[in-house]
């Protein structure tokens, strides 16, 4: 399918190096509706929406390195792939030099991806199997028109010389089973930078590599962004590699930046407690360090049902009463107690407290107990004697009796924004807005 | 060049065991029909429906003879030559019909694996109805058909018995297409810009076609049953229009009682031979091919004594 | 903290150690040749006691951890001594061997849900797991002592009977770690456990693996590509290169004076809060096939010697304790003359490198 070779605008965009932001994502919101597939069905679970990436503002500026850090499931790829057009925005806008992605055709947009590149997480399997290295390159210039196979031939071995892939004749005729990780990653990022692109997503480029390779990898992305002027979207689980690599970093959780800044600053300074959680967590080679004993709990939630108020709120050490407590929140409560009981223990309180599955359904007051309210304010107040520091009880406002057992009330929570606090934004209940003019 | 020879070799140099003499024997055996195919007109003495030769007619369901290797029929042609010639129209009605298959199964099951949604749905409840629909029950629907428009010809055939087999190719490259468009690669291409027809042409085609040669012999094996299973039944190709061992069976069928046994058992041998030999190739291609089933010859470990450290 | 922190010496003197490896090889048979993957290692891991197995990708860490196990893929072959409990682990009847893993002998996989059987419930998993090895136990004693090992993960009770696909990457880990502690072994192979999960995630398993030592003296050899994890979990490390063990020692005592070139490198190489500046290892590990002559490291190495390139280095004690195998430690009184000149590398193109 031969395309236009070149449109006209997207050809004055390039040469232009003009002020302002490179990309500007306003409100970004990108959901995926689940099908609810026969499993789930069958587990009686509706089809929801996950939202991957829910009301992101972020603007790049030429030049600059933006890392996107957080844990699986967060949303950074989603983000990532939405820039490029890959994922559909379900709210919001992406402005690449002030165009805005939603409004160009499909055409156009594909036309569009030579400025906005991409490279991938894990090497092998980004790359075609049965594409050899000169095909596998040469097929951006050639899906972008560039009809001459000796044209394509010249570029592509300035490609794979730029990406430290020489004698690039040893690399030609290779197919990607022959080549190691970081050679593969190398072929990538030459495929990704022979349309000439302004802005390069970075997908965990370094973290399925082998460690003795990362440090060569991110050199290469270093050097490419001196020679061609590069501006990067840095995605890692990684903080000691975006630490080192990024200007600006935002921290994601469940769809959100909950913290975004200088990464100095965030590094020196860091304010969201699941900034300073994954901080903390770190393995550091100094074999002086301790893990700290105070991790947060679990895992990353569901994305399809997120928690109430903050999303952070089931983990965070720090949380007080308005982030959102539920009754999701008590059933982990009482688990956890459960875990550290005798299993007799357990099968006796398990009988008075009764099933809880109702708990997951998240509500802001939850009924507990089928043994009469005296019993279970007793098994509470056991459960709280054990863990009185618990952050839960600043979120319990009233416990009362009704029927066979007792409902607790937790304090209506509220969903904290993203506001300026010192020289970042974080969206944390406990840095309310500062007064504007900071 | 170097590179297709040793793809070509690779199933000889990684297999071992019983897999590489199944490839082996059933490759000497199939080779040996389509040489029979391709100069039938130099090792056949006579055509397939000559009844004389130079001015002297054949014998009537002769016996085997100096003139007649395998003796002649009742309607004087030479079983000899007929066997031969009729290696040429398997071969014929085989090769074509895998051409059809290839050229609609492989692209629809493309299309409908890639864009998914309606058409797929579609396209999916005809192929497995015709599937779940006895295939030689269909092969006689088609033939009926086919031969009524376009007479008893090798294309009528072949494409009668493309209407079974499309379906098994159809399945096999949609459903390795709808696990393949999930594979990075094809992300990757949709990120340096590449259109939909870009894709599947040049990322996903090359990647889910690997399964269709095993298919393929497979498959042409079961052709030529099905094939000689027409001609046995009188459908298909005439015995003035190519000579065919299904429809010589038939014929040979009231010879079996008076004793004639030369004009049954020839026709009857080769389609053995040959069905025998593809599926041979068929079984050994798979084991080297499908990696779950691939034993590779492995040298063995000759752990060398220690060294001093 | 009121426990031990992990670089105090958990080792007394005296005590034996669960399991010592005596110059043990596994060779992989290949079309092209045997793959020497672990060629000649031997180490001892006291009760308790937690040891790093660090290295690049593709020199034998995980082969040497099945191979401990007898866990191998056909075509491989294995020598040299494995001791457990006065027994040869190695040299025993593949009936005992089996009935060796699992009760005394435990392993963690890196992919939890490849392991477990997405269609039987976690009990399921459980009482076929102890049945196998106890045969004798009662259904309510089963579930007790699975009940037990689930508690000390931290997954509740209420959950022993949900499927695997019902849990988080987490908490299938744990759940693997308890499959693996339910039978009380008194070593246990960890194939890097963490390599999968989420920084947060990967901290918690880290101190699960440290309390494990500590409440239940299991031994640990802790595979991972992640040097981090083996300063903040390990009492020891050793580090393999192309199938050798090269140094090995105390965490902090290898960590801050590395003594082989390769440790240094490694450690220099490796990307941490503290980086400055990004440093690397020239060149790739060799190929298995046909390794280096000498030392094994030498075409990469950059202090290498003119004796690196024909000899092999020999294993000597560390100056601080543990071993370590480089010509540049020592023994000088054994290099030829004119051996210490430095080796002139060839020039390596990065393309190697990647
Ligand atoms: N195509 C899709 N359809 C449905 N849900 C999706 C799709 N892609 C992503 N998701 C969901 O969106 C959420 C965010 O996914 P995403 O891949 O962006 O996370 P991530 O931060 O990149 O995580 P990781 O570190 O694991 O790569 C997840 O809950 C994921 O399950
Ligand atoms: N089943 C096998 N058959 C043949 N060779 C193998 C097999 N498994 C591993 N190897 C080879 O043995 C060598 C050591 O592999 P091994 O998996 O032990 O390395 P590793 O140190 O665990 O690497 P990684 O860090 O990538 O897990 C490699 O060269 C590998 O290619
Ligand atoms: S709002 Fe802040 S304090 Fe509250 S749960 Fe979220 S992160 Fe913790
Ligand atoms: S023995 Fe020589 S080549 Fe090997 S690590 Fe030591 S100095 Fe380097
Ligand atoms: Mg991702
Ligand atoms: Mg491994």
């Amino acid at each position: 399918m031969p395309t236009k070779p070149e449109t006209p605008d997207a050809d004055a965009q390039g040469a232009g190096v003009e002020a302002g932001p490179i990309i500007d994502v306003r409100g970004l919101a990108v959901h995926y509706g689940l099908r609810g597939g026969s499993l789930a069905r069958l587990f009686g679970r509706d089809a929801g929406v996950v939202k991957a990436v829910d009301g992101i503002d972020l603007t790049l500026q030429p030049g600059e390195v933006v890392g996107l850090v957080g844990e699986s499931g967060s949303g950074k790829s989603t983000l990532g792939r939405a820039l490029l057009g890959l994922a559909p925005a379900t709210e919001g806008s992406i402005r690449f030099r002030g165009q805005d992605l939603a409004t160009l055709s499909r055409r156009r947009l594909r036309d569009l991806r030579r400025h906005i590149q991409m490279v991938f997480q894990d090497p092998s399997a980004a790359l075609n199997p049965a594409m050899t290295v000169e095909v596998a390159v040469g097929d951006a210039l050639r899906v972008h028109g560039m009809r001459s196979a000796t044209e394509r031939r010249a570029k592509v071995v300035d490609a794979l010389e730029r990406v430290g892939l020489s004698p690039v004749e040893l690399f030609l005729e290779k197919y990607p089973r022959d080549l190691s990780g970081g050679q593969k990653q190398r072929v990538v990022m030459a495929r990704a930078i022979i349309t000439g692109p302004s802005v390069l997503v970075a997908d965990e480029p370094i973290s399925m590599l082998d460690m003795s390779v990362r440090a060569k990898i991110l050199q290469l992305m270093l050097d490419l962004k001196q020679d061609l002027g590069l501006t990067y979207v840095y995605i890692t689980h990684d903080l000691a590699s975006a630490k080192y690599f990024c200007d600006r970093i935002a921290i994601m959780y469940l769809g959100r930046i909950v913290e975004i800044g200088p990464t100095e600053e965030i590094f020196a300074n860091p304010r969201h407690p699941y900034t300073k959680a994954l901080l903390r967590a770190i393995p550091d080679p100094d074999p002086g360090r301790q893990l700290p004993r105070d991790l947060p709990r679990g895992e990353v939630p569901d994305a399809a049902a997120p928690p109430l108020g903050c999303a952070f709120h089931p983990r965070c050490t720090e949380a007080v009463a308005s982030c959102g407590w539920e009754s999701r929140d008590l059933r982990t409560l009482v688990e956890a107690h459960w875990t550290r009981r005798t299993p007799e223990a357990f099968e006796a309180e398990s009988a008075s407290v009764g099933s809880l599955d109702h708990l997951d359904r998240p509500a802001t007051s939850a009924t507990l107990g089928k043994d009469g309210p005296e019993a279970i304010k007793g098994f509470l107040d056991q459960v709280r004697a054990e863990a009185p520091d618990d952050p839960i009880w600043t979120g319990v406002q009233t416990i009362t009796d009704e029927g066979s057992g007792v409902r607790v009330h937790f304090h209506e929570g509220v969903d904290p924004a993203l506001r300026r606090a010192g020289g970042v934004d974080v969206a944390c209940v406990l840095y309310p807005e500062e007064p504007s003019g900071v | 060049m170097r590179t297709l020879l040793r793809t070509l070799a690779k199933p000889f140099t990684e297999t071992a065991g019983l897999a590489r003499w199944m490839l082996v024997i059933g490759l000497v055996m199939t080779s040996l029909f389509v040489v029979l195919a391709i100069f039938a007109p130099w090792i056949a003495p006579y055509g397939f429906a000559q009844a004389s030769s130079g001015g002297v007619d054949f014998p009537k369901a002769g016996a085997p003879s100096g003139d007649h290797w395998f003796g002649t029929d009742r309607l004087f042609f030479d079983v000899y030559s007929r066997t031969v010639w009729g290696a040429r129209t398997a071969i014929e009605v085989v090769i074509l019909s895998i051409v059809i298959c290839v050229v609609v199964g492989v692209p629809l099951g493309l299309v409908s694996g890639y864009y998914g949604g309606w058409l797929d749905r579609v396209l999916v409840l005809v192929m497995d109805a015709m599937f779940a629909f006895p295939s030689f029950l269909l092969a006689i629907v088609f033939s009926f058909l086919l031969t009524g428009l376009l007479g008893g010809t090798v294309l009528a055939v072949a494409l009668s018995l493309s209407a079974i087999y499309v379906p098994q190719y159809f399945r096999v490259v949609r459903n390795t297409t709808v696990s393949a468009k999930e594979a990075t690669y094809v992300e990757a291409a949709r990120a340096i810009g590449a259109s939909d027809f870009v894709i599947m042409r040049r990322y996903l085609l090359n990647n889910v076609v690997q399964s269709v040669p095993v298919l393929g012999t497979l498959n042409a094996a079961d052709a030529i049953l099905t094939l000689a299973g027409l001609g046995f039944l009188g459908l298909g190709i005439q015995s003035t229009d190519a000579a065919e061992w299904g429809h010589d069976l038939n014929r040979a069928l009231a010879d079996a009682g008076s004793g004639i046994w030369w004009t049954g058992l020839y026709p009857g041998l080769a389609i053995v031979l040959l069905v025998t030999g593809l599926t041979l190739v068929g079984e050994g291609l798979n084991e080297t091919l499908n990696p779950t089933l691939r034993v590779r010859r492995l040298l063995p470990v000759v752990m060398t004594p220690r060294e001093e450290r | 903290m009121s426990f031990a922190t992990s670089n105090e010496p958990t080792l007394e003197p005296s005590s034996e150690p669960v399991i010592s490896a005596r110059d043990v090889r596994v060779w992989y048979g290949t079309t092209r040749g045997a793959i020497r993957a672990v060629d000649g290692v031997s180490f001892d891991i006291a009760p308790g006691e937690t040891l790093g197995l660090v290295g690049e990708s593709g020199c034998g860490k995980s082969t040497l951890g099945r191979g401990l196990m007898g866990l191998l893929p056909p075509g491989a072959k294995r020598d040299g001594e494995v001791w457990y409990d006065g027994k040869d682990v190695l040299s025993m009847r593949a009936k005992d061997s089996y009935r060796l893993r699992g009760t005394d002998l435990g392993m963690i996989f890196q992919e939890p849900l490849t392991r477990l059987n997405p269609l039987l419930r976690i009990s399921a998993h459980f009482e076929e797991t102890i049945k196998q090895h106890e045969p004798g136990l009662s259904k309510q004693q089963v579930r007790q002592r699975a009940l037990d090992a689930l508690r000390q993960m931290g997954i509740p009770p209420t959950r022993y009977r949900s499927y695997p696909h019902e849990f988080s990457g987490g908490m299938r880990q744990r759940l693997m770690i308890a499959l693996a502690l339910v039978l009380q072994p008194a070593f246990i192979v960890a194939d890097e456990p963490t390599t999968a999960l989420d920084v947060l995630v990967e901290a918690q398993i880290v101190q699960i693996l440290n309390d494990l030592r500590r409440n239940f003296r299991t031994s640990l050899l802790l595979i991972t590509h992640n040097v981090g994890i083996v300063a903040e979990a390990c009492d020891r490390v050793a580090v393999m290169y192309a199938g050798r063990i090269v140094e090995e020692g105390r965490v902090s005592d290898v960590f801050e004076n590395p003594q082989h070139p390769y440790t240094r490198e490694l450690l220099r190489s490796t990307i941490s809060l503290r980086t400055t500046g990004l440093n690397f290892i020239p060149g790739s590990p060799p190929d298995l096939v046909d390794p280096p002559d000498g030392c094994r490291f030498h075409p990469r190495c950059p202090d290498a010697m003119a004796v690196c390139a024909t000899r092999n280095p020999i294993n000597i004690e560390r100056p601080t304790g543990g071993r370590v195998e480089c010509w540049q430690v020592g023994p000088r009184d054994q290099i030829p003359s004119g051996g210490t000149r430095p080796l002139k590398q060839e020039e390596l193109a990065v393309a190697d490198e990647a």
